[in-house]
């Protein structure tokens, strides 16, 4: 059993630690393509040489990110297959046919039309320039689309059937599984997310180089499009990130309850702004917090649009009341319930190979029936105890909130600093509104790697919502070989990251010295 | 029109300043990647064990049961 959990354990880590090294590259390279195809699109409609100079030198700095960043991902897919090998053979093709287009249609246009964008300055026309540079950046997001449609079904499987001859799940609706509304929400948000950090990105770089004063003119004109484009993602973000929640409450209000630190729910339960919880807050359920700013019924009212609404807390869940669509109380089955009903279905798979084996397809249809009616809690079967479906309580609620509290921190100084570029205003030589633009750069990428922190610590212990948690989804190789490999994408991802931002900062220093605008 | 596009690739290649260092890590990368990590370090279970999708589907039955 240790082993076990020091395999999970490790496997966790490892997968944790390649998802978030790759996110640090993936939502720069979707914000500065949208934002090089804005400069590149004022160039084309005004013919100012300026602004093809301001385009190539984003345009670098997306290079050098996009350089850095490509094929980490494919890291992730080798780990389902060594680490995950009951899950990845049991999600079938639902996960693997999102991720085919992703790398056939979306990888190849990205790629295409990158060489066009960096090698065909001068040498093709400027509106197959101007278009390749757009194909890039749609081509960034819907490569973006396909993974976070995998990853939404992970959230909410839906638009398939669990075929237990083949044990996999078969796809009958790819419309449901790419259109429902758990990976619509995330869709959006993830890449509106990532408009808003390119924004600030841009924000920061170019508060630097005005505190340098160097390419002033250059930098007040990306500032004011980096700030435009960043102000316009945080808005969506936080828009989506609202359906986002409606969608978890629907479909996993046991990460919800998470998120709010919520214990024991209730009719016109309170929003927590901010607060700190008891280390044993699972101990004082009636009063989780030591310290906390609550909105009054804030919670009912943003989940139902109703003050009075009922949101289920952890030990509500546990004992099966949830909330239905219009936000009443109803009453469902337990965890207990569900566990049984879950154990029930995996002897019938036991009985279903068995039966296999002799060749008897009457025992077989019946465990096969029996799977089908139970599928829906299948995964209940491998807990241990009611408890065991908790997720960590205390790192999904700071996470959550440290995500609002840097969105809206983000919001602030995006506004700002396009309120300031706008009006040209003398703030923007003050060094504190420089040094705070320069500083949201950290924030924003705490603020993104917080949001996905939310996403998946908060859904565990779930590899498959409701249908499969991680101890069953594991391979059965050495924890010490998984361990070994954990320090070995540690060093490589570090030794990635670290040459990002030197080969960036040596870009940064020599080409802020000479004109911008005429490269 | 293929001469076109090997001389478009061939002379963006040549014009690049910063790209050489940035072709020089994803070369390193991928080889590290693909020559390093996925031959020794990340077989796929299942297709190195078993050699017909009924026996995996048996063997993931066998672990889930």
């Amino acid at each position: 059993m240790n082993d076990l959990l020091s395999l999970v354990d490790w496997s966790r880590a490892q997968f944790a630690l390649t998802a978030m090294y790759h996110w640090l590259f993936v939502p720069l390279t979707i914000g500065l393509s949208i934002i090089i195809a804005v400069m590149e699109t004022i160039y084309y409609r005004t013919g100012e040489e300026r602004w093809k100079g301001i385009t190539k030198f984003w345009m670098t700095l997306f290079g050098i990110n996009f350089a850095c960043g490509v094929a980490t991902g494919l890291i992730l897919e080798f780990e389902f297959g060594t680490n995950w090998s009951n899950y990845s053979w049991f999600v079938g093709d639902i996960f693997g046919a999102p991720l085919a287009i992703e790398g056939i249609l979306a990888f190849f246009m990205e790629s295409t039309f990158v060489a066009v964008m960096f090698f065909g300055w001068n040498k093709v026309s400027r509106g197959f320039h101007l278009a390749s540079t757009w194909l890039v950046a749609l081509g960034v997001s819907l490569s973006a689309l396909w993974i976070l449609v995998a990853n939404a079904w992970m959230q909410n499987p839906v638009g398939m059937e669990f075929d237990a001859a083949q044990m996999r799940n078969v796809m009958d609706d790819f419309g449901a599984v790419v259109f429902n509304g758990v990976a619509m929400n995330k869709f959006f948000h993830t890449v509106m997310s990532g408009w808003c950090l390119g924004g600030v990105f841009v924000v920061g770089v170019s508060c630097w180089l005005l505190l340098r004063n160097r390419n002033v003119e250059a930098a007040k004109s990306s500032l004011r499009i980096g700030a435009a484009v960043g102000l316009i993602g945080i808005l969506f973000t936080m828009w989506t990130g609202h359906g986002s929640a409606k969608e978890v409450a629907r479909v996993q209000p046991m990460k919800l309850a998470a998120m709010e630190g919520l214990y024991n729910g209730g009719n016109g339960v309170k929003l927590t702004a901010v607060g700190i919880m008891k280390p044993n807050a699972h101990l004082t359920p009636d009063d989780p917090m030591l310290f906390a700013v609550d909105i009054p019924s804030g919670l009912s009212y943003l989940i139902n649009a109703r003050g009075d609404s009922y949101v289920p807390g952890v030990n509500d869940l546990i004992a099966g009341r949830a909330a239905d669509a219009d936000g009443n109380m109803v009453q469902t089955l337990s965890y207990e319930q569900r566990m049984e009903r879950g154990r029930v279905a995996r002897e019938a798979l036991g009985a279903y190979g068995a039966a296999q084996k002799d060749g008897d397809q009457t025992s077989m249809a019946s465990a096969a029936d029996t799977i089908k009616a139970n599928f829906a809690n299948f995964g209940y079967g491998y807990l241990q105890s009611p408890q065991d479906a908790v997720p960590p309580v205390a790192l999904t609620f700071y996470a959550f909130h440290l995500m609002v509290a840097a969105g809206g921190a983000l919001l602030v100084v995006l506004a700002a600093m396009l309120f300031l570029s706008w009006k040209n205003s003398k703030w923007l030589a003050n060094k504190l509104v420089l040094w705070v633009g320069m500083l949201s750069i950290a924030l924003v990428w705490i603020c993104s790697e917080a949001g996905w922190v939310v996403a998946e610590v908060g859904r565990q212990p779930w590899v498959i919502q409701n249908l499969m948690p991680t101890n069953a989804a594991i391979s059965g190789v050495e924890s010490g070989s998984v361990q070994f490999t954990f320090w070995l994408f540690a060093v490589l991802f570090t030794g990635l990251l670290v040459a990002e931002i030197s080969i960036m900062l040596r870009f940064l220093g020599s080409a802020s010295k000479t004109n911008i605008e005429k490269h | 029109m293929l001469k076109k596009i090997i001389k478009f690739y061939t002379e963006g290649f040549r014009g690049m300043t910063v790209g050489r260092s940035l072709w020089a890590i994803i070369i390193v990368k991928l080889v590290i990647i693909f020559g390093i990590l996925k031959l020794f370090f990340f077989p796929d279970i299942l297709s190195t064990n078993y050699s017909n999708d009924a026996d995996r589907a048996s063997a993931v039955r066998e672990k889930l049961k």
